[in-house]
Order: structure tokens, then sequence, then C-alpha cells
């Protein structure tokens, strides 16, 4: 039980280090006369690299009267939000030097994000989460819509500010619910109150059907994916690149939390909610994204299928299932990240494309982002030995060990259906007829697609630190 | 005894008021209304023993959005004999729904019934001695600072995304150079001259200072425009 008189100042020092350094670079921008797009960036990139040492070599336990809490998990869960962060920042310098769109605040704000994010992470109470999670759309949405002179980034900022207020309303909802019908909103006490679910009351399991509504919206699982494609298509590349790895790690994590901790013993209750939402994530992500030409709308319906796979693990409701969700997350944000600055790295005589045709034959005109955009897409599918397929094999496990047989029946199905759009691209790449070369590519992006390759190739000779570290994680949740 | 008249004094003032806010006929002394109901529920909860939500109520709600509101109705043009056009049109329906909602509630109320547990929790937990305050403050400074220094960090966000979304510097935009204002020579701008009773002088115009100004869209890099937005205050203070 918590000690609920300790405030354990020092559990929380990697987020107070953070916010102080995007506040410090904030004020630096400002007051720095030339241009310090770079410069900020570069300094974000290690502020983050500081932080994630810290998250290292911090304690575990819980602080802050309880509403914060340290335990291998969310150590597991910052270290991720924290490199892919680094890593979309990385991605944008070269593409805001193209797009002017050279503002300071863009790290600043990745920053605040990703403190907003390991907020959730470590969250322990309702109140600490709906904060962090708050924290951290903010900071989306206003880059989403940071190209602010072009129509197609103001609308993707504005429709996802519109529904994803729409959904922390949902989630608001069921936390007063939740909380007028248990009286706590702590974790461990609404754990503590709940460990008989008989005593559950029906308004307690509606308000936990809008959490888990609010979540959903988050991963972008369906069906609260809408705001998905148009979203992703509309944002500036960097952003989405963002977008799709490290917020929805944290959200992800965050629903996983709050469905293991403090309702844990009504997994019969939330089961079968999750079950849909993962089937129907499935279909959709596989089926939706075969008509799909622009390839920013196509990696949104992916990520909608990958959120399915990943809801397997948590519908299995077991530390083996937890294991699952978090080295697929690992390895997505690296199959993402690595896809979107291949996709950056689409321009030709400086405008950006983004059309799957404009890859044609570009085996021929540039075999290294080929061959890096080829082991991407083979991850994707699943095809082994990339990263991709030891994330689905994980799952599928759990999922067969729980005695979810339709849902890992469907997994494999639509992972096949999903094949077929991944291999097109491989097929457009090595096969049609060649185009006029992209431009020259810069540094940052064959470093981020670079490091992603390899290490969606090589994971399978190393596997034991990641699985060892996500079981440890694991077991936190489900003892 | 007091006590109990105060109340009624207030709670008396604050209906009457309240009810003038909607029927009042002058837009700005509706206003003037709904700032006598916030004193009078100030008074209200004073009564009650939350002295600082009383006060709060005052600061906020009397000092900041009422004059706001105050100075929306003085400054913008509403018609608002317009916006009463479809009163009477509308009279019936709403009369039945105000109906129908009475009803409900009454219904409701006649039902009530606390259970024996809720009357223990309905008042929070007061510690003796300590005034609400010290225990508010306590609260939200002390058990709850994560979570207000969170909400801090989203206003943060907020500011900057409604800097970086909106704020453009065109170059053309009146900044004010303080260095600037208080280097003038009061030569510049007034001149001094004996005048005859009763005979006029010819006019002037507007005298500018004579010294050469700095170009000043050239020597801003890009970035400077975020250091704060007092760009409209004139220099010298005419146009």
């Amino acid at each position: 039980m918590t000690n609920w008189t300790t405030m354990n100042w020092t559990l929380a020092i990697p987020e107070i280090v953070l916010s102080c350094f995007a506040m410090a670079i904030l004020v630096f921008g400002a007051l720095w006369k030339r241009e310090s797009f770079r410069m900020c960036s570069m300094m974000a990139v290690g502020a983050l690299l500081v932080t994630a040492m810290l998250v290292v070599s911090n304690s575990s336990g819980i602080g802050y009267r309880g509403l914060f809490t340290n335990d291998s998990f969310s150590g597991f869960i910052k270290l991720l939000v924290l490199v892919s962060s680094a890593l979309g920042i990385i991605v944008s310098l070269d593409y805001a030097e193209h797009e002017n769109l050279r503002r300071f605040e863009f790290p600043v704000l990745i920053m605040l994000c990703t403190v907003g994010m390991m907020i959730m992470a470590s969250a322990s109470n309702l109140m600490t989460l709906y904060l962090g999670l708050e924290l951290q759309s903010l900071a989306i949405y206003v880059l989403a819509a940071f190209a602010r002179d072009q129509l197609r980034s103001s609308e993707a900022g504005l429709k996802y500010f519109v529904l994803g207020a729409l959904a922390s309303g949902l989630l608001l909802y069921g936390i007063s619910l939740i909380y007028g019908f248990s009286g706590s909103m702590a974790f461990d006490r609404l754990a503590t109150a709940l460990s008989d679910p008989t005593k559950a009351s029906p308004g307690l399991i509606v308000g936990i059907v809008f959490v888990i509504a609010g979540l959903a919206f988050k991963i972008s699982a369906v069906p609260f994916h809408m705001w998905t494609p148009d979203v992703y298509e509309g944002a500036p590349t960097p952003v989405t690149s963002f977008m799709g790895t490290a917020p929805k790690v944290a959200a992800m994590a965050l629903l996983v939390r709050a469905m293991a901790t403090p309702f844990g013993h009504l997994l019969p209750q939330w089961q079968q909610l999750i079950v849909l939402v993962s089937i129907a994530s499935m279909l959709l992500g596989s089926l939706a994204a075969i008509g799909q030409t622009n390839i920013k709308r196509l990696m949104a319906y992916s990520s909608i299928g990958h959120m399915g796979y990943t809801l397997i693990g948590l519908a299995a409701g077991t530390a083996v299932g937890i294991r699952g969700v978090l080295i697929y997350l690992v390895t997505y944000v690296f199959m993402n990240a690595g896809t979107f600055a291949c996709i950056i790295a689409m321009r030709r005589r400086g405008r950006m494309l983004e059309k799957v045709s404009d890859l044609s034959g570009l085996a021929k005109t540039d075999p290294g982002l080929a061959a890096a955009l080829m082991i991407f897409m083979f991850s994707m599918a699943g095809i082994p030995p990339f990263t991709g397929f030891w994330g689905k094999y994980f799952i599928f496990t759990a999922a067969v060990q729980s005695g979810l047989w339709t849902l890992a029946v469907i997994g494999v199905l639509t992972s096949v259906i999903g094949a077929y759009y991944y291999l097109r691209i491989i097929k457009v790449m090595y096969f049609d007829e060649a185009h006029e070369a992209f431009d020259p590519r810069p540094g940052s992006l064959t470093f981020v697609g670079g490091v992603s390759a390899i290490f969606t190739t090589v994971f399978f000779l190393f596997p034991a630190p990641l699985v060892g570290a996500a079981e440890a994680a694991a077991r936190v949740l489900f003892g | 005894m007091i006590a109990a008249l105060a109340f009624y004094v207030f709670a008396a003032i604050l209906i009457g008021s309240a009810a003038m806010v909607v029927s009042a006929r002058n837009p700005v002394h509706s206003v003037l209304f709904l700032i006598l109901a916030f004193f009078n529920a100030a008074a209200l909860f004073l009564l009650a023993g939350a002295e600082f939500l009383a006060m709060i109520l005052v600061i906020v709600y009397v000092g900041a959005v009422a004059v706001l509101f105050l100075f929306v109705v003085m400054m913008l043009d509403v018609d608002f004999a317009a916006l009463r056009g479809g009163f009477q049109r509308y009279l019936p329906v709403g009369l039945m729904v105000g109906l129908v909602l009475l009803i409900e509630l009454g219904l409701v109320l006649s039902g009530w019934k606390f259970l024996p547990e809720a009357a223990s929790i309905r008042f929070a937990p007061g510690v003796s001695n300590v005034s609400n305050t010290a225990q508010l403050g306590r609260l939200i400074y002390t058990d709850y600072v994560f979570l207000f220094q969170s909400a801090g960090l989203v206003l943060l966000v907020a500011m900057i995304g409604a800097i970086v979304l909106t704020l453009r510097d065109k170059g053309d935009s009146r900044r004010q150079v303080i260095a600037r204002q208080i280097a003038r020579d009061p030569n510049h701008t007034m001149v001094m001259m004996n005048l005859a009773s009763h005979v006029g002088t010819k006019d002037l115009g507007y005298l500018r200072p004579t010294e050469t100004e700095p170009e000043e869209a050239g020597d801003m890099p890009e970035q400077d425009h975020h250091e704060h937005a007092a760009q409209d205050v004139a220099r010298g203070g005419h146009h």
C-alpha cells in the first residue's frame, strides 16, 4: 500500500529536468537574434539523451502522495518515448530547412510533448493520467498545424484538435463516473476497492467504457480512427512521423496500465471490448489501406492495423501478453521512424512527393533508400527475420496461451491481407520503370533510416536484452 | 439571528439582481446587475464560512470576467432588439419545455432520499483551527503540486501554440523602443512662440521627431518577433 504522506520529489527528476531544458531552450530561441532552429534542435536532442540517462539511473517507487509512480514498466516506456522523440527531431532537421519551418518552437514543443508522455507512463492516478495526456495532445495539435500557411496542415491541426477535445471529454466523463461510483481516483485504491468484481456497479463499468473510448481515440483504434488518415496526410511529414510513434506508445502504455492496475480484477468486463476494438482495427487497417495511393494515408491505415495487433496482447490479460505489447511497440517505433525517414527523403527538384507511384524504379536510382524501405515493408508485413515478425510472434503466442484463438487467427489472416500493400510498394520500387532520381538525401535522414534498418534487421540475433526488459516491465503489472 | 437576517437579505438581493440580469432592457445594466449578483453570492459564501471562495469570486468573476463582459457589451454593437425578435414566436415552446423540466425536477426531488452514509460525507472533513484558505493551499500546492505544475506546463504549451500559429511579423508593425522614447528631445516636437492676443497662428500640423530613424525591417531577424506582443504601442504617442 502506498505511503500517502511521502513526496519523494526525486522520482520525477527526469520530467523536471526535461521541462527545465525545454523552457531554457525556449528562452534561448526567443532571445538569440540569429537563426536558432538547428542549434535548438541539437540542444533538444542532447536534453532528451540526458533525460534518458536520468531515467535509467532513477529509482523506483511511488511519489507525490500517490500521484506518480516509477517502476520498470514506466522506465521502459519512457526510454522508448525519449528515443522516438529524438528520432522525430532529427528527422525534422532537413525538412524544416526546405519547407521554411525553421522555427525553434518545433523542438521545444516536441520536448514538452515528451514530458507529457513521460507523465502518462508514470501516472498512478486518473488526474495525473488526464494531465499527462492533455499536455501531450495539446503539443501535438499545435505541431500538426505547424505549417500554418498550408491549408492542409491547418485543417489537420484543427480537425485533430476538435476531435481530440471530444475524446478528452469522453475520457473526463468516464473518469468522473469512476470517481463517483468508487470514491477514489488513485489506481491502487481503485484496485483494492474492486478486488471483488461482483461489487463493481454498472455505473463504474460505463465509466471504464468511456475511459477506453477516450484512450482508443488517442491510439487511433477503430471505431475512433476517423481522424487518422486526414491528420497524417495533412500534417508536415516529420510531425506525422513523430505522431505515429511516441504518442502511440505512450497512449498504449496508459491504456495497458489503466486496464491492468486499477481494473485488473474486472478483466472479463473490459476484455470483450478490447477484443472487439482489436478485431475491427486489424480488419480496417488491412482492408482500407489497399486502395490508397498516398503513402502517408497508407501509413495511417497501417498504424491503425498495428494498434489492432498490439491490443491483442492487452486482451490476453497476462504478463506474457503485456510483454508482447512492449516488444511490438519497440519494433513498431523503429519500423515507423525508418519508413517516415524514407518518405521524407522522397523529394524531387525540391518538392515533396507523397504518392506510392513516385517510388517506381527507386532500386535503380537509389539502391540504398530502396533497400531500407524494402526492409521496413518486409518487417511491417511480418516476414521473418525482421522485427515485425517477432513482434507479431510474441503477441500471437500470448493470445494462444490465453485461449484467444479467434483473435490470433484473425490477426494472422489480416497480416496476410496487409502483406499485399506492403509488398506492392516493394514491387513498385524494384520492378517498375525508373523515374528521375530523387534529390540527394541529407545525412540526418540516412542516420535515422540506417539506425532503424539495422535494428529491424539484426534484432533477431540479440533479442535477449529487449525481451528481458519487456518481461521485467510486464511483471510489474501482472505479477 | 443576525446571520439569518444577513442570509435572507443577501439571498433576496442575489435573486432579484439575477432576475434583472435577464430582464433588463439595456445590456449594460444587465452586466452591472450581474456584478451585483456576484457580490451577493460572495457574501453568501462568507456566511457559509468559505472565505477563500468568496474572495476568489470577487477577484476573478467581478474583477476580470464581469469587467470583460462589460467591455464586450459596450464595444460590440450587438443589436439586442433583433435578438429578441423571435421571443413572442418561441414563447409557447419555451414555456412548455420549462414546464416539463419543472415537473421532472419535482418528481426527482419528491423521491430523493439520501443514504445514511452520504450524510456523513456531504461535508469535506474540516481540520479545526485551520482556515479553508490554508486547507486549499495545502491541497493544491503541497498534495497536488505535481498536478499543479503539470497544468502550468499545459498552459505554457497553449501559449507557445497560440504564438506559433498566429503571430506574424510582416516588418511593418510599430514596435515600442523605450530607449528611443526616452532619448527624445522636446524641441523636436514642440514649438514655443509668442502670440499677440486676438491673433491666430497658422496650423503647423503634427510635428515629427527629426532625428533619422534606423530602418526597422532590415535589422530585425526573423526570430525576433516572439519577444513580446507589445507591437502596437506607438512611438511617442502620435499617429
